[in-house]
């Protein structure tokens, strides 16, 4: 009953000095709304960079060939041709827990179709890739075990590709020319857009691998392995195992480096997680500097309200008021304008958001905990900042506070 | 009955390494329906005697019964819930909240009592009559005379029916008319059994109290009996 009392007489004395009040609560406003807008914009870089891993592929580890190290001179990552095929073959067969592996080989080519022509990557993939990629085809199908073995001239294009080449033409059943042999194209991928990178996901002409390696390039060997491990919980376990094989294959003896690589993109995951959370947690603690500047601004408007009102608390005193209920008064008003300052942020700290996504460009994701946290901190700002000018009202003297002038 | 037993109060300050003392060894009593005049010259501790009847300030020295309990060496947070409830405050300068209405002022020491929204109107409006206000209620402080201004503030005194009301100078800034009425206020009040203690300097306003009590150099020189009888009861 005192207390929605002493409410009222908060709300009474924020209201008779609106333009004072506001000002004040503007720092609180500026705070957390900053708080919530750059939160926002961290969490929408490291969505983006998440995003862009996953694309690749969950629980995934990428085996390159190793650099030559041989004479002396390294050369560059996978400028060795170890991996081949049955290495593939056999991490497939002999290696528990692996839901999907691909091998893959890659190279650049002119593909023709009539006066058309396009320079791509083509790809040399087995039907496992579309799972392992997780593609989708959005028409026609893609090729079956059966065209692997058997070497067929067949294609799978990106929308980009089928774009440059057929324009609004249905490229499926179509012959184009990959490196002067002709590919019937039996299917057409949905786009996947850009990845993190910056390159064009659609921009990609899939056809079968013993193709690719037999048939176009002329290799045996392959550019890269991707397996898919199907629990998370097993990746290192696989990771070593494939290690401890591929040694065995290549026949390295004890202490000898390795010819190949087996990265790890769930621990690449984490690391960028942990590297955009940090930086998010930066740009955090930077805006929650200003609700600090704005809860000094907080106490030093009520310090003044304190002294200015030295003789109406001198009143209250000498009818009744205990110390807690001059505390009470005082701190409910500057938790008050931490409050309505922290919802209106809040409010403006969303809208800010949305604004930077939509016309600046960038992703931004509005978390429930940046609100919260920064709600939370204003509300701690008030009433800590609140405390020092309204213990220095409730400790007034009232024979002193009646006499001030 | 006693309302008020003061014995052997003294309150001393520290002025650097000397001890002033502003009151030197003052006894009292007051009795319940008794309208006092405390009287004395300025720096006379007329002041100090009347913050600590008023329960605003404790004695450093002796003991102060108030209603035959002990109150010399209660808290600040006790000492403002006894003011709250037993004591009436009437300042020289009315002291009302400026941006309350007569009546919220009025009603402000039932807020501290934790009364609920209704008895609180009740003992408001209830005070408002006796100080015959009751058409101004709604006003701010600022929207009335000096006057009217002193009988809110003896409306919010007498609201929670303390045992005493407590009187500073409250004529020093009114007229001679107002003065009248609210002398009159007064006077009424003490008919219907109130304990009244009026501080004043001025001779003609404690012609109004039944007794006058003079303090002087910390203490009290003489007390008198004017209603009844021409009794001087010389202390000294």
């Amino acid at each position: 009953m005192l207390f929605t009392e002493l409410l009222k007489m908060a709300w009474r004395s924020l209201a008779a000095n609106k333009l004072r009040t506001f000002l004040t609560m503007l720092g609180v406003i500026i705070g957390v709304t900053s708080v919530i807008a750059l939160v926002s914009v961290g969490m929408g870089v490291k969505k983006n960079v998440v995003d862009s891993i996953s694309r690749l592929g969950s629980n995934m580890l990428i085996i390159m060939p190793g650099s030559s190290n041989r004479g002396g001179m390294r050369g560059a990552a996978g400028s060795v041709i170890t991996l081949t095929f049955d290495d593939a073959e056999a991490i497939k067969n002999k290696i528990k827990n692996v839901a999907y592996v691909s091998p893959t080989v890659q190279s650049s080519y002119q593909v023709v179709y009539g006066h058309e022509n396009w320079n791509t990557t083509v790809t040399g993939v087995i039907p496992e890739y579309v799972s392992i990629q997780s593609l989708e085809i959005k028409s026609g199908l893609f090729f079956s075990e059966h065209d692997v073995d058997v070497r067929n001239r067949v294609a799978v294009i990106g929308s980009t590709v089928a774009a440059n080449l057929f324009g609004e033409i249905n490229p499926v059943g179509k012959k184009i020319r990959i490196g002067n042999a002709p590919y019937t194209i039996i299917g057409v991928l949905s786009s996947k857009g850009q990845s993190s990178g910056g390159m064009d996901q659609d921009d990609v002409v899939l056809i079968p691998l013993t193709t690719a390696q037999e048939r176009l390039i002329g290799i045996t060997y392959v550019r890269s392995i991707n397996v898919q491990v199907s629990d998370a919980d097993k990746m290192d376990e696989v990771q070593s195992n494939i290690e401890k094989l591929l040694r065995q294959r290549h026949r390295i003896r004890e202490g000898a480096e390795d010819d190949f690589n087996v990265r790890n993109l769930t621990s690449l995951m984490e690391t960028v997680t942990s590297t955009t959370t940090m930086i998010t947690l930066l740009l955090g603690a930077i805006a929650g500097i200003s609700l600090i500047v704005g809860g000094v601004g907080i106490m030093n408007i009520t310090l003044a309200s304190v002294t200015e009102r030295t003789r109406e608390i001198g009143i209250r005193k000498a009818i009744g008021a205990t110390y807690s209920n001059i505390m009470l008064q005082f701190l409910i008003e500057s938790t008050m304008i931490s409050v309505i300052g922290g919802i209106v942020g809040i409010v403006i700290g969303i809208g800010a958001a949305q604004a930077i996504s939509k016309f600046g460009g960038f992703t931004t994701v509005i978390s429930g905990l940046s609100i919260a946290a920064s709600f939370g901190f204003a509300l701690f700002v008030g009433i800590f900042f609140g405390m020092l000018p309204a213990r220095k009202a409730a400790r007034l003297d009232p024979i002193e506070a009646l006499r001030y002038e | 009955m006693n309302v008020v037993t003061i014995t052997g109060v003294k309150k001393l300050y520290k002025m650097g390494s000397e001890t002033v003392a502003a009151l030197n060894g003052v006894d009292l009593r007051i009795d319940a329906g008794e309208f006092v005049a405390l009287m004395g010259p300025s720096g006379s501790g007329k002041s100090t005697l009347m913050n600590i009847l008023g329960c605003l300030d404790r004695p450093t020295v002796g003991s102060y019964k108030l209603l035959g309990k002990e109150v010399s060496g209660l808290s600040d947070d006790d000492l403002a819930r006894i003011r709250n409830k037993t004591i009436g405050f009437v300042f020289q300068n009315f002291n009302l909240l400026p941006k309350l209405t007569s009546l919220e002022n009025v009603a402000l020491p039932a807020v501290y009592a934790g009364l609920s929204s209704k008895e609180r109107l009740t003992l408001a409006t209830e005070a408002l009559k006796k100080v015959s206000l009751e058409d101004r209620a709604g006003h701010l402080p600022g929207e009335l005379s000096g006057g009217q201004r002193q009988r809110v503030a003896i409306a919010r005194a007498i609201a929670m029916k303390p045992a005493i009301l407590m009187a500073d100078e409250p004529t020093g800034n009114l007229d001679t008319k107002s003065t009248g009425e609210i002398m009159e206020i007064f006077r009424d009040l003490h008919k219907t059994g109130s304990t009244i203690i009026l501080v004043t300097h001025e001779p003609d306003i404690a012609q109004a109290a039944d007794r006058q009590i003079l303090v002087k150099d910390g203490k009290i020189t003489k007390d008198i009996i004017t209603a009844h009888s021409d009794e001087v009861i010389d202390i000294v």
